[in-house]
């Protein structure tokens, strides 16, 4: 029993350990930002690696997303007669969860692991010791270009998402339902409010920091050459997808509050 | 002359000429009693040696005797658990990351792996601490990589990736990157380790080329007794994390302990010949 309290107590004060870690890395970052010279050019490198080339990740998942969940509200709404109201709510769920949640989750498996991988590479390889001596600091030189990106990359991503998603709800409700376009449209911009779009945004910006700050945080912590690597990956994609759809249940009921969800 | 792990062999009149020495140029590097516990195992035990302004000293000893460890608190990139690190009379133990920036800027170090950014060409890396440093001028780069690599003898090198290059090419472009700055000490880890005898000649000479050249102290972490000869005015002998030995590279030689015997002529004890005396009383 007291082993079993032991085991517990460790993995408690380990899991505190961690997060404080993480909550340090951001703040280091944070403080980076605003009083250290920012590099523009790596800044934009990561935007192309994290922004441009996750188009098609995200364009695909939107589109599906979009259209299946068109086809799943329509089967269920038509048998009471509400077949129209497919666009309200594909609209609102896509913008209030599913855009922000299943983004964040493609960036985590894409952009995440690759940062983790690459600095934890370059931990194991002694390239983070050589920046070190080097008189650079490696928060400013690594983390902060990666945090500005995803600060701005994943906020567009999720737009872009949203946007794909209810476009491709519009062409399988429209043309292979055949609900009327009309009625599609005008409950989707009834319903659909500024403030979804807000959420969504806010949303993509806190999972876009979660993201960085776990992978980066994994990557620098990265001990025991390959397998290390390989571990530390690993657990970059499954601590940021689990801090993602943990944080996304905190920030929708907080942001209720403020934007709250429905007509009014 | 036998002696307890732990001392240091210096015979009287060497400490006088270390003290000479020492008198002329003041220490660039010092370490004052630093000890360095890596999880259960105590690496230095209380570690305390001088390296004067414009000297080489190698450090050497085993594998696994707290050589690399010692030099990465050269430079701070490792913290002692208890004791003092100077350069240039500054002691950056308490430093923290940014503060230590400009103590770093005075010390270039190669890694044993040489630690070339791999996403870089050779000139980038070169480039890296100049731009880092805030040089805008491409000119004044340009001119600069290309009398590194005239140097280090890689013409023609300069767009080649880190991972196209031999393992001797790594070390002098780690080398070139080091120094890009003029740094007035350079640590070198391991310099040779992994190369064959002649590429391990030129970076030999090519250490030395660069105390004549520029005049900076030096540092050399090797097990490799001939690039010991090789470059150092001084040598020390790290054993179970302190300084067993300190001397010339003369008096190494002629020393009679059985454990810097060992090493010098790389004996495992058990290949150690028993004295007469052992063999007379063994037999029947």
């Amino acid at each position: 029993m007291t082993r079993l309290f032991n085991a517990l107590g460790g993995a408690v004060v380990r899991l505190i350990q961690y997060l404080g870690e993480v909550v340090l890395l951001a703040a280091d970052t944070f403080r980076s930002i605003f009083t250290h010279r920012i590099r523009w050019k790596l800044f934009l490198v990561q935007v192309v690696e994290i922004g441009l080339l996750s188009q098609l990740v995200v364009v695909i998942t939107g589109g599906f997303t979009g259209a299946v969940f068109a086809a799943q509200t329509f089967f269920q709404f038509n048998k009471i007669g509400m077949g129209s109201a497919v666009g309200a709510v594909v609209s609102v769920a896509i913008l209030r969860e599913l855009g922000p949640v299943l983004t964040a989750l493609m960036v985590t498996g894409r952009v995440g692991a690759a940062m983790s991988a690459e600095i934890g590479t370059m931990k194991v390889t002694e390239q983070i010791d050589a920046l070190r001596a080097l008189a650079v600091y490696p928060v400013d030189y690594l983390v902060v270009p990666r945090a500005l990106a995803m600060m701005l990359s994943v906020p567009l991503l999720v737009a872009e998402c949203t946007a794909v998603g209810i476009a491709a709800s519009y062409f399988v409700a429209v043309y292979m339902l055949e609900i009327d376009p009309t009625y599609f449209v005008a409950n989707m911009v009834r319903w659909t409010r500024n403030r979804d779009i807000i959420m969504a945004l806010t949303k993509a910006f806190c999972f876009g920091l979660l993201i960085v700050f776990i992978s980066c945080h994994k990557g620098l912590t990265t001990r025991e050459g390959a397998v290390g690597v390989g571990r530390a990956t690993t657990e970059a994609v499954v601590n940021g997808s689990l801090a993602v759809l943990i944080s996304n249940f905190f920030l929708t009921m907080t942001l209720n509050i403020v934007y709250p969800a429905g007509y009014q | 002359m036998s002696v307890e792990p732990g001392t240091t062999i210096l015979p009287p009149e060497t400490a006088a000429a270390t003290a000479r020495a020492q008198d002329r140029h003041p220490p660039m590097i010092s370490a004052r009693g630093v000890r360095k516990k890596i999880g259960a195992q105590e690496i230095l035990r209380g570690v305390d040696l001088d390296v004067a302004a414009g000297e080489t000293l190698a450090v050497i000893g085993r594998s696994g005797a707290g050589k690399s460890v010692l030099l990465k608190h050269c430079i701070g990139l490792m913290h002692p658990d208890a004791g003092e690190v100077l350069i240039d009379g500054q002691n950056i133990v308490d430093l923290n990351e940014r503060e230590l920036a400009t103590i770093r800027q005075k010390v270039g170090i190669l890694f044993q792996g040489a630690a070339l950014f791999d996403s870089m060409t050779v000139a980038e890396n070169i480039a890296f601490p100049l731009r880092e440093a805030g040089e805008k001028n491409a000119e004044t780069i340009r001119g600069k990589v290309r009398e590194m690599l005239e140097v280090m003898e890689l013409e023609g090198e300069e767009e080649k990736m880190p991972v196209n290059l031999s393992g001797g090419m790594k070390k002098r472009v780690g080398l070139a990157r080091a120094i890009v700055r003029r740094p007035s000490c350079i640590l070198y880890d391991e310099p040779t380790s992994g190369l064959d005898p002649v590429v391990s000649d030129s970076i030999n000479r090519l250490i030395r080329r660069l105390q004549k050249r520029y005049g900076v102290t030096s540092v050399v972490v090797t097990h490799d007794m001939k690039s010991a000869f090789d470059v150092a005015d001084r040598i020390a002998y790290l054993h179970e994390g302190q300084i067993y030995f300190h001397g010339t590279a003369a008096e190494l030689q002629q020393s009679t302990d059985p454990l810097l015997q060992d090493f010098l002529l790389g004996r495992s004890e058990e290949d150690r010949l028993p004295s007469p005396g052992a063999i007379a009383s063994s037999s029947p």
